[in-house]
């Protein structure tokens, strides 16, 4: 049954794009990109507990790395995917280790002030040759190779939902073998999980340069897909927006990603025709009645809906 | 007799959602002693925070002729309840006198909790000596005597104390015990005792009953527990 | 040298700002053991209020003592209507909570305010002052910050009400058996909280002016001065605040420049949790298991 959910999502997936215009597209690519990103967080937040309120700095490294390998040095765009991913996971991992020593609202803290700081270190001057500084970089949007007939738009859809779908797939690995009970161990009985010999410090920094290569990837292709990158898109509010992610997809799920990235894409589109302040004053209503009345998010809302009509 | 000071009947209570207690029925006098005994997990401790009503419950409790079933704790404190928790409850960064402020701090009488502040000094010499010093520092015995001061500032028409011989010498409680007669005596304060000096609590008290996982399974005077070969034998083991 | 000396001074004035800040983060982290994410934001809504009394007509001082009493009322309101229902719930919700709070407090004076940058008057605008080391505002600021100091140290030592507070921070369960309505003193903190962050948003408006999102660089510079002092501890926190501010000062002018100011005080909080989690002054241990 579940296998059959999943052929079916990914064969309207597939079949999406020839039924939508090139702009409506592009941003099923950045929803997917997203998916990415919640993806990565929800295996750290939701799987592991240790609270990110910071991944946008992440997203902020991988998009910069993809387009810092394009301009300056010629790479072609598909090889700066995993470079990003590389890049921070070492960046994730290197985070995570100061990390180990912080729990609950104090690793919070210190994610936050990573996010808050993030735009202005992009925009130090000493970097400007590579970063253009408050610029940013204009990227070329790549073509479909081997003379596909598809638009650029659709291509870099298909581009990155291949990425996805691989991620997804590495993910649902990770969190049904060892490592994921190890992950949730950790989350909920710390003391045990340790005594029993699972080795906290390393799989809590591991988890959290992978929770970081999956925002990279995210960033990197959410980069080629915009065009562009700039500092003062990687502020505050775009970690917040993954955790809103999170939370109304679901905390500890991998379908909840999608449901969050989803989310996170499309209501604001919408509420923006309100109000520039609309979309915001949304996502945190919506926080809020999520963790009163729905702590489990989307997902776990729609198993409850299918258990149901099941009976 | 008058009506009893608190009266008890047919209390459950429990944590989550399992009972401890099961259909727990026992009164204070007024002016009266009252000692609940009972092996370790019998459930005392969980009986003295159900009537405080720090747990959840089910089941009839009035004080003083007041239903306080359904009360919050704070309030059925304020109608003249005092209790020396488990662990003493101590506030361990607050100096002693703040922490005998802070059982006074529902009344309104600044002179009367004066005096009453002067009056502990004087049960607890060694209260006086420390009185400045931070709570969390006293030794467990001072912290023992702080917690009876503390209760007692409320001016308690009901003292409710669980074990409050708990790691004392045996001096000291011969001084604690003494303390409680005379302000039962003297002041007509009814006093709730769980203790696991049976000896000593029985006694003290005029009523008293034997708790076993959750239920009472003798009561009534104290006298007739002390006396009564099979019940010391096997219940009380001395 | 001058410079140098100027450097510092000025320092300390926003400082004080942070120390207002710090502080009104202690209240909360003292009664519920929660780092308020949204105190900034709160502190800017406060700070709307204020601008609105004022360009209705009110004199400054009289909207400054409204705003302060209705941001009272507002953060009582709030820890009762949004942060109760998750007293106990696990700290990631409560984190959410908190999140939802800034998101939601930013984009309603957004909304409501404009994203437009609005000035917002310095009361301390005497003539003549002005060939010191300090502006008369930034002398104003670092007294208005030492005498909120006072009054809190007063009110805690002092009063009954102070006593319960302090008392329903440390032991709730010892509180209530003494007759304490907790969630009322938590309320009261969050009260305070509120109070004096619209004290510092009042402060620091006529420096950065009136946005919406005026208060997020000087929130991490509040959270590095409340860790480095200890964020259980008052005292502490003021002298993180302006600790604090001069290094920023001195940090912008001598070593990194004005544009990596933030990240020093990204540098600090984690430093500071890492590798003195307790804070210079702080007494006890932060992570508890
Ligand atoms: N906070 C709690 N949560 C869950 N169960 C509890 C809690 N406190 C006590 N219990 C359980 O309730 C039962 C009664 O405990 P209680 O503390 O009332 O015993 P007691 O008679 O006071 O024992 P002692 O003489 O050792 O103090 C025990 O089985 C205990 O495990
Ligand atoms: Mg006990």
């Amino acid at each position: 049954m579940r296998m059959a959910g999943v052929i079916v999502t990914i064969a309207v997936l597939v079949a999406l794009p020839f039924f939508i215009s090139d702009y409506r597209t592009f941003q099923f690519t950045q929803a997917i990109v997203y998916a990415i990103v919640l993806l990565g967080l929800n295996l750290l937040t939701g799987y592991n507990g240790q609270i990110s309120l910071g991944h946008g700095a992440f997203y902020a490294v991988g998009a910069y790395t993809a387009a810092i390998l394009m301009e300056h040095f010629g790479v072609p765009y598909w090889a700066t995917v995993p470079a990003a991913g590389l890049v921070c996971f070492g960046f994730g991992f290197l985070f995570g280790l100061p990390a180990l020593r912080l729990h609950g609202h104090y690793l919070a803290l210190a994610t936050f002030a990573l996010a808050v700081a993030t735009p202005q270190v992009l925009k130090v001057k000493h970097l400007e040759a590579w970063t253009g500084g408050v610029q940013g970089i204009v990227i070329i949007k790549p073509d479909p190779p081997f003379g596909l007939p598809l638009s650029q738009d659709r291509w870099l859809y298909f581009f990155t939902l291949a990425v996805a779908m691989l991620l997804f797939l590495a993910a649902w690995n990770l969190v049904r073998g060892r490592a994921g009970r190890a992950m949730v161990a950790l989350r909920d009985h710390p003391i045990a999980a340790e005594a029993m010999g699972v080795n906290g410090a390393m799989v809590k920094s591991t988890v959290f340069g992978i929770s970081a290569l999956y925002t990279g990837i995210g960033g990197a292709l959410g980069a080629i897909a915009v065009q562009f990158v700039a500092p003062d898109s990687f502020g505050t509010f775009l970690s917040i927006s993954f955790v809103v992610g999170i939370v109304v997809g679901g905390l500890a799920t991998l379908s909840g990603a999608i449901w969050g990235a989803l989310f996170i894409q499309f209501v604001p589109n919408v509420a923006d025709q309100i109000s520039k302040a609309a979309p915001w004053a949304i996502y945190g209503a919506v926080l809020l009645v999520f963790i009163y009345v729905a702590p489990g998010g989307v997902a776990y809302l729609l198993s409850r809906v299918w258990g149901k009509l099941r009976g | 007799m008058t009506a009893p000071l608190l009266e008890v009947e047919s209390l459950d209570a429990g944590y989550g959602p399992t009972d401890v207690l099961h259909g727990v029925s026992f009164t204070v006098g007024e002016g009266g002693i009252t000692t609940v005994l009972g092996a370790n997990g019998a459930g005392k401790t969980t009986l003295l925070r159900a009537v405080c009503g720090l747990i959840r419950r089910r089941g009839r409790v009035r004080f003083g002729g007041a239903a306080i079933e359904s009360k919050a704790t704070e309030d059925i404190v304020r109608l003249g309840l005092a209790h020396v928790p488990d662990g003493r409850g101590t506030f361990v960064q607050l100096s002693a006198e703040e922490n005998l402020r802070v059982g006074a701090i529902t009344r309104r009488d600044r002179k009367g909790v004066a005096a009453d502040m002067e009056r502990m000094y004087g049960y607890f010499p060694r209260l006086r000596e420390r009185r400045h010093q931070q709570a969390g520092t006293l030794s467990g015995g001072e912290q023992q005597m702080l917690a009876i001061a503390r209760a007692l500032m409320l001016r308690p028409r009901l003292l409710v104390l669980d074990e409050p011989s708990f790691g004392l010498a045996p001096l000291i409680v011969r001084d604690i015990f003494a303390i409680m007669r005379t302000v039962n005596r003297e002041e007509r304060v009814g006093i709730l005792l769980v203790e696991q000096n049976a000896k000593l609590a029985l006694e003290l008290a005029d009523t008293a009953y034997l708790l076993e996982t959750g239920r009472v399974v003798t009561g009534g005077p104290a006298a007739q527990l002390r006396d009564d070969e099979t019940i010391r034998r096997a219940y009380l083991g001395y | 040298m001058e410079a140098f000396l100027h450097q510092i001074l000025s320092g300390l004035a926003t400082g004080g700002i942070y120390a207002a800040i710090a502080l009104s983060l202690v209240m909360i982290y003292q009664a519920t053991h929660h780092i308020n994410f949204a105190q900034g934001e709160m502190a800017m809504f406060s700070t709307y209020l204020a601008w609105m009394m004022i360009d209705a007509g009110l004199p400054y001082w009289v909207a400054f003592a409204g705003t302060v009493a209705l941001s009272f009322v507002l953060g009582v309101l709030i820890e009762r209507i949004v942060i109760r229902p998750v007293e106990h719930a696990p700290v990631l919700s409560v984190v959410i909570v908190f999140i939802a709070l800034l998101v939601i407090l930013n984009s309603l004076a957004g909304w409501i305010f404009s994203y437009t940058i609005k000035t917002f008057p310095s009361p301390f605008t005497w003539e003549g002052s002005q060939n010191g080391y300090l502006s008369p505002h930034e002398l104003g600021t670092i007294g208005v910050t030492l005498l909120v100091l006072a009054a809190l140290f007063l009110f805690f030592r002092f009063t009954s009400l102070g006593l319960a507070m302090r008392a329903a921070a440390q032991n709730p369960v010892s509180s209530r058996l003494a007759g304490i309505r907790v969630g009322w003193m938590l309320a009261l903190g969050w009260g305070l909280a509120a109070a004096i962050g619209a004290i510092a948003g009042m402060m620091i408006a006529p420096v950065v002016y009136l946005d919406p999102n005026m208060m997020a660089g000087v929130m991490l510079y509040a959270f590095a001065a409340a860790l480095l002092g200890g964020i259980d501890n008052p005292l502490g926190a003021v002298v993180g605040g302006f600790v604090v501010g001069v290094v920023e000062n001195l940090a912008g002018a001598y070593v990194v420049g004005t544009e990596l100011k933030l990240t020093v005080a990204l540098a600090l909080i984690i430093g500071v949790l890492v590798f003195r989690p307790t804070g210079l002054f702080g007494r006890r241990y932060v992570t508890r298991v």
